[in-house]
């Protein structure tokens, strides 16, 4: 079951560059998993040492920002986009 | 000369180069310029701030540019006067407005914000500057791009109120209208923002866009005679704008222009968009992002960057939050209308706030209270003029009752 996952700037030294990777995961947390079995070290960056998101990582699947989802338990189908995002950005 | 030492993590105390850097990179906190205040504290006193222009560049050394400002040259130092019939309806003794509506150059306080902006982006090479915006900094970042010569890229959502989007349009950007709510445009750029090499003032260049906001900070301190005020109220979209007050008053007490930096903070907010206020009335260090439906949509920021630093700032100050329903909202602009000061929802909200604190806490506002303004549309000018018509109708010269006659003239610039 393959997902898009987009990742930001800060983290692309991990993931090679790519500004996109594919993953698996029946779950965002599955996904997260997933992304830190393919690219190591990338999971701490995401989560703190809980295993929590950090408070300014937002993750988003498809157009929906998990927090109004099911968290971290979101499931994911196959073709899902999900979003890595800075939390502190804009301000209008 | 620079005093900008860097940027540093609020978080995890990483330091940074001073360049395009906008979040930690190891813990995606929120980085911030570091300023040599030791050497600032030499050459910042009074008496040479006494004899500078009279705009936000006077406070030089505590923005973060490293050569000589390149726009926004009349921005800033807006009129700051006593306001005695709006403390009288509200049951205030002593009231101020700090009235940005009357920023150059286009009437909002974002121009402060994008003075620093623009600035910064030259320094650091770019030519070409970007925005996701409710209106407000759409207008700002046209603006001054134009007069700074950097190629512009505008990002609205598609609701936008007319009025609004023509005060982009003028400065012929490109405009790119978003079918959802500003969130979503925000979102949109920050994934947009590294593949193109543009400044986008409030994503990757934030960390030196967000610090124009303490100017406004400095303002009241200066114009109250080197004091700082008991209470601020200020209206939060995003969040910065208080954050940055707050840090404004604590550096010029570190710097020793002032003596004392105690003032609570206070924000207001949309009850249909309240997610700082929220967090601050839970007293919980947890921001939850919300939905937008306001009428004020200069504040329908559902997912605030800087809600947690907020609510940090309000909470340690001692101060605190309300918000007001969109009927609290128009009944506000009634009675700020009546006393002659303005007609924007987003300004309307913390009017509201100020109505519900007094009848919760009748003493809460006793002393100077300053207040902050996120919000300022061409409303400001249409009630200037239309007063002025209607005066001038009646064979009167224009006049603001319920002002000292020392800030009168001043409040018409």
């Amino acid at each position: 079951m393959a997902v898009k996952v987009r990742i930001p700037t800060p983290l692309q030294r991990i993931t090679n560059g790519q500004g996109e990777v594919a993953c698996e995961g029946k779950t965002v947390s599955d996904l997260l998993t997933d992304l830190e079995r393919r690219y190591p070290g990338i999971r701490e960056r995401i989560c703190d040492e809980t295993g929590k998101l950090r408070r300014f990582v937002n993750v988003f699947v498809n157009e929906e920002d998990i927090r109004f989802l099911q968290g971290d338990q979101t499931p994911l189908k196959d073709g899902d986009d999900v979003s890595i995002i800075p939390a502190i950005a804009g301000g209008a | 000369m620079s005093y900008m030492i860097g940027l540093k993590c609020r978080e995890c105390g990483r330091v940074y180069p001073k360049e395009v850097v906008f979040v930690c990179e190891y813990c995606f906190g929120s980085v911030e310029v570091d300023y040599d205040y030791d050497a600032i504290k030499r050459v910042l006193t009074k008496a040479a701030l006494a004899s500078r222009p009279k705009s936000l560049w006077r406070y030089r050394e505590l923005l973060p540019i490293d050569g000589e400002p390149t726009v926004g040259f009349f921005s800033g130092f807006t009129p700051f006067f006593r306001s005695e019939r709006l403390a009288e309806a509200l049951g205030v003794r002593e009231l101020y407005i700090k009235d940005d509506s009357v920023s150059h150059p286009t009437l909002s306080f974002k121009d402060r914000v994008v003075s620093i902006a623009l600035t910064r982006a030259k320094e650091l090479g770019f030519d070409t500057v970007a925005c996701a915006s409710t209106g407000n900094l759409a207008n700002s970042v046209a603006a001054l791009s134009a007069w700074a010569g950097l190629k512009r890229y505008i990002f609205i959502p598609a609701d936008l109120e007319m009025g609004k989007i023509v005060g982009s349009l003028i400065y012929d950007p490109t405009l790119v209208a978003v079918e959802g709510t500003y969130d979503e445009v925000n979102r949109l750029c920050a994934e947009i923002g590294a593949k193109y090499p543009w400044a986008f003032v409030n994503i990757n260049i934030r960390p030196y866009y967000a610090e124009g906001s303490k100017t406004y900070g400095y303002e009241i301190a200066e114009q109250m005679g080197w004091k700082a005020p008991q209470h601020i109220v200020v209206p939060a979209a995003g969040g910065s704008l208080v954050t940055k007050i707050g840090k404004a008053l604590k550096e010029l007490k570190c710097l020793g222009l002032i003596s004392e930096a105690r003032t609570k903070l206070y924000v207001a907010q949309a009850s249909g968009c309240a997610p700082i206020a929220t967090a601050i009335k839970d007293r919980s260090d947890i921001v939850k992002p919300v939905k937008p439906n306001t009428i004020a949509k200069s504040l329908a920021i559902g997912n605030p960057a800087d809600g947690y630093y907020a609510t940090k700032a309000v909470l340690e100050s001692g101060g605190w939050a309300e918000s007001a329903t969109d009927d609290e909202i128009i009944e506000a602009m009634k009675l700020l209308a009546h006393d002659r000061a303005g007609r924007d929802p987003a300004r309307r909200v913390h009017r509201a706030l100020h109505h519900r604190q007094r009848a919760q806490d009748p003493g809460a506002h006793h002393g100077p209270a300053g207040e902050g303004r996120a919000d300022q549309a061409d409303a400001g000018r249409i009630r200037a003029e239309s007063r002025a018509s209607a005066q001038r109708r009646r064979g009167q010269t224009p006049h603001l009752r319920g002002l000292t006659p020392l800030e009168e003239e001043r409040t018409w610039l």
